[in-house]
C-alpha cells in the first residue's frame, strides 16, 4: 500500500498546488479591477519594469538583429538571395525574437526581484503585518506589480523592435555594403501591422506571467532565507518555461492560418 | 450569549496543519481592559492562535469573537473595520524595509484616509515620544535601527491609530534584560493610557510577569491553566510550575536528545 499512498498524497499535493495557483490567479485579476488602487506603487513598477528594463533588454535587441544580418547574409548568399535580409530580419524581430528575448531577461530580472522582495515580505511578517493594518496585500502587493508588467511589456518590446531592426541596419549597411534607402525601404515594405501587434500581445501576457509568477512565488514562500531562494529560483524557471509555451499558442493563434 | 465585558472570546478553536494538530479546542475569555498574556513552550501553538483571532488564519473548528460578533470568515469590509481596532507588535517588529520609520508608524492611518506629508510626520514624531525615541528616529529607515529601536518603532505604529485592542507576539524576544524591562514598561504604560483590551504570547516569565493582569498557559493546544499574574509562581499546577521555573524535568517533555 505503501507505493499507492505515496502515489495519492503527490497526486493530491499537486491538485491542491493547482487549485491554489487558479485562486491566486483569480484574486489578482479581480483586484486589478476592483478599487481602490494605489497609483504610485503602479508607477513605481512602470519605471522598475519598464524604464530601468531599457539597457539589457536594448542591448539585447541591438545585438540580436546584429548577429541576424550576419548568420542570414552567410545563409542567403548561398542562393542570391541577400536581399530577403532585411524582410528576415524585420520580421523575426517584430514577430519572435523582440518579445521573446526580452520576456526572458525580463522574467530574469524583474520576476526574480519580486519574488525575493514579496518572499522577503512573507518570511519577515511584513505581509501579516499589511493585512493588520486593513491593507489588502492583493490590492497593495499584487495588483500593482500585475498591472505594471502587463503595460510595461508591450512598451518595451517596442522598444526593443527599433532597436532591434536597427541592429540589423547597421551591419547590413556599415559592414555588408547594401545601399541603406534600399535597406530600409524593403525594411518598411515587407512589415505589417499584424507582425508588430502579435509581438505586441505577446508582450503583454509575457508581462502578465512574469509578475504573477514573481508575485505567485513569492506570496507562498516559506521557510527563511532557503524558501525565498527557492521562490525566486521557481520564479524566474515557471517564468521563463510558460513564456516558451505562451508564444507558440500566440503564433499559432495568429498565423497558424497564413502563408 | 457573551458576557458583555468580555472582548474576545475563543470556544472550542482548533487548527491543524495536514496532520499536526495544532490547536486542540482552545478556551479563553479576554475582559475589556484586561491585560492577558498566554504563555507556553516554543511550538506549542501561541502564534498560531493569535494569527487565528488575527484573521491570519482560519480555525477549523470553534468559534472567535471580537465585541460579540463572530471574526471568522468575515469578508474584507468587515474585516478591514474590525482591524481599525487592532493595534499589533510583531516578534520581530515587521516594519516595511522600502520606507522610513515615520512612514512605517503613519502606515495604518494613511491606509484609512489619505493624511498631508508633514501631518503624518507629525503624527509620527508623538508616537516616537511615547516610546521613547527621539524625533531624528523619524527619517531612518528600518535597516539603520537597533534591535531595541526596531520594537520600539513597532510599537509606535501598534499604538498610532489608538487602538482598542493590542496584540503583542513575543515583545521581548531577542533583547536584553534592560531593553526588555524597557518594552515591558512602555506595554504596560500604553495599554493604560490607551485603555485598551491587550493580548500578549511570550515564554519571558519576567515579561508576562510585567504586563499581565491574568495569565493563561497553552500546552499541546489547550488551555491548561489560567490565574492572576501573582498566582503563577504560587500556581499547583505540574506544568506550570515547571515552565516557570524553567526546570528540563517535569511532566513536559521537550522534543530534546538529552545526554
Amino acid at each position: 500500500m505503501a507505493p499507492l499512498s505515496t502515489i495519492g498524497r503527490s497526486v493530491l499535493t499537486f491538485l491542491r498546488a493547482i487549485g491554489q495557483f487558479f485562486i491566486f490567479v483569480t484574486r489578482s485579476i479581480i483586484h486589478c479591477v476592483i478599487p481602490p488602487f494605489y497609483p504610485r506603487i503602479f508607477v513605481r513598477q512602470i519605471i522598475e519594469i519598464g524604464y530601468l528594463s531599457l539597457p539589457v533588454v536594448g542591448l539585447t535587441a541591438i545585438f540580436t538583429g546584429m548577429v541576424l544580418a550576419l548568420q542570414s547574409f552567410t545563409g542567403f548568399s548561398r542562393f542570391n538571395a541577400e536581399g530577403a535580409i532585411a524582410n528576415v530580419v524585420v520580421l523575426s524581430v517584430t514577430r519572435e525574437l523582440a518579445p521573446v528575448l526580452a520576456g526572458l531577461m525580463v522574467a530574469g530580472r524583474i520576476g526574480a526581484a519580486m519574488a525575493a522582495e514579496i518572499g522577503t515580505m512573507r518570511v519577515t511578517e511584513q505581509i501579516d503585518a499589511l493585512t493588520v493594518m486593513s491593507t489588502n496585500p492583493f490590492k497593495y502587493l499584487i495588483a500593482p506589480r500585475v498591472l505594471a508588467g502587463t503595460i510595461a511589456l508591450p512598451c518595451l518590446v517596442l522598444i526593443a523592435d527599433i532597436i532591434g531592426v536597427m541592429g540589423g541596419y547597421i551591419v547590413s549597411v556599415y559592414k555588408l555594403g547594401f545601399n541603406p534607402a534600399n535597406y530600409l525601404h524593403k525594411t518598411w515594405e515587407f512589415l505589417q501591422p499584424i507582425d508588430v501587434i502579435s509581438g505586441l500581445v505577446k508582450a503583454s501576457a509575457f508581462g502578465f506571467i512574469i509578475s504573477l509568477m514573481g508575485c505567485y512565488h513569492g506570496y507562498t514562500s516559506k521557510g527563511g532565507a532557503r524558501g525565498v531562494g527557492k521562490a525566486t529560483t521557481s520564479a524566474v524557471v515557471s517564468a521563463s518555461i510558460l513564456i516558451l509555451g505562451i508564444n507558440y499558442i500566440v503564433t499559432e493563434i495568429f498565423f497558424a492560418g497564413s502563408k | 450569549m457573551i458576557e458583555t465585558n468580555s472582548k474576545i472570546v475563543l470556544q472550542g478553536v482548533k487548527k491543524a496543519f495536514g496532520l499536526k494538530s495544532v490547536l486542540n479546542g482552545v478556551n479563553l475569555k479576554i475582559g475589556r481592559g484586561e491585560s492577558l498574556v498566554v504563555i507556553g513552550g516554543s511550538g506549542t501553538g501561541k502564534s498560531v492562535l493569535l494569527k487565528n483571532i488575527l484573521g491570519l488564519l482560519t480555525p477549523d473548528e470553534g468559534s472567535i469573537e471580537i465585541d460579540g460578533s463572530s471574526v471568522v470568515d468575515l469578508a474584507w469590509k468587515e474585516r478591514e473595520t474590525l482591524l481599525r481596532k487592532v493595534g499589533m507588535l510583531f516578534q520581530n517588529a515587521a516594519l516595511f524595509d522600502s520606507m522610513s520609520v515615520w512612514q512605517n508608524i503613519t502606515f495604518g492611518l494613511a491606509a484609512q484616509k489619505p493624511i498631508p506629508e508633514n501631518e503624518a510626520l507629525e503624527i509620527a514624531i508623538l508616537k516616537l515620544a511615547a516610546v521613547g525615541l527621539n524625533a531624528d528616529v523619524a527619517r531612518l529607515t528600518p535597516a539603520e535601527l537597533s534591535g531595541g529601536m526596531r520594537k520600539r518603532v513597532g510599537l509606535a505604529r501598534a499604538i498610532a491609530g489608538n487602538p482598542e485592542i493590542l496584540f503583542f507576539d513575543e515583545p521581548t524576544t531577542g533583547l536584553d534584560p534592560i531593553m526588555s524591562d524597557v518594552i515591558n514598561e512602555l506595554i504596560v504604560s500604553c495599554v493604560k493610557e490607551l485603555g485598551a483590551t491587550a493580548l500578549s504570547i511570550t515564554h519571558d516569565m519576567a515579561s508576562a510577569k510585567k504586563i499581565a493582569d491574568r495569565i493563561a498557559m497553552l500546552h499541546c493546544g489547550e488551555i491548561i491553566w489560567t490565574g492572576s499574574a501573582d498566582q503563577i509562581f504560587n500556581s499547583s499546577n505540574k506544568y506550570v510550575e515547571q515552565f516557570v521555573k524553567g526546570r528540563a524535568e517535569g511532566p513536559i517533555h521537550t522534543e530534546v536528545l538529552l545526554p
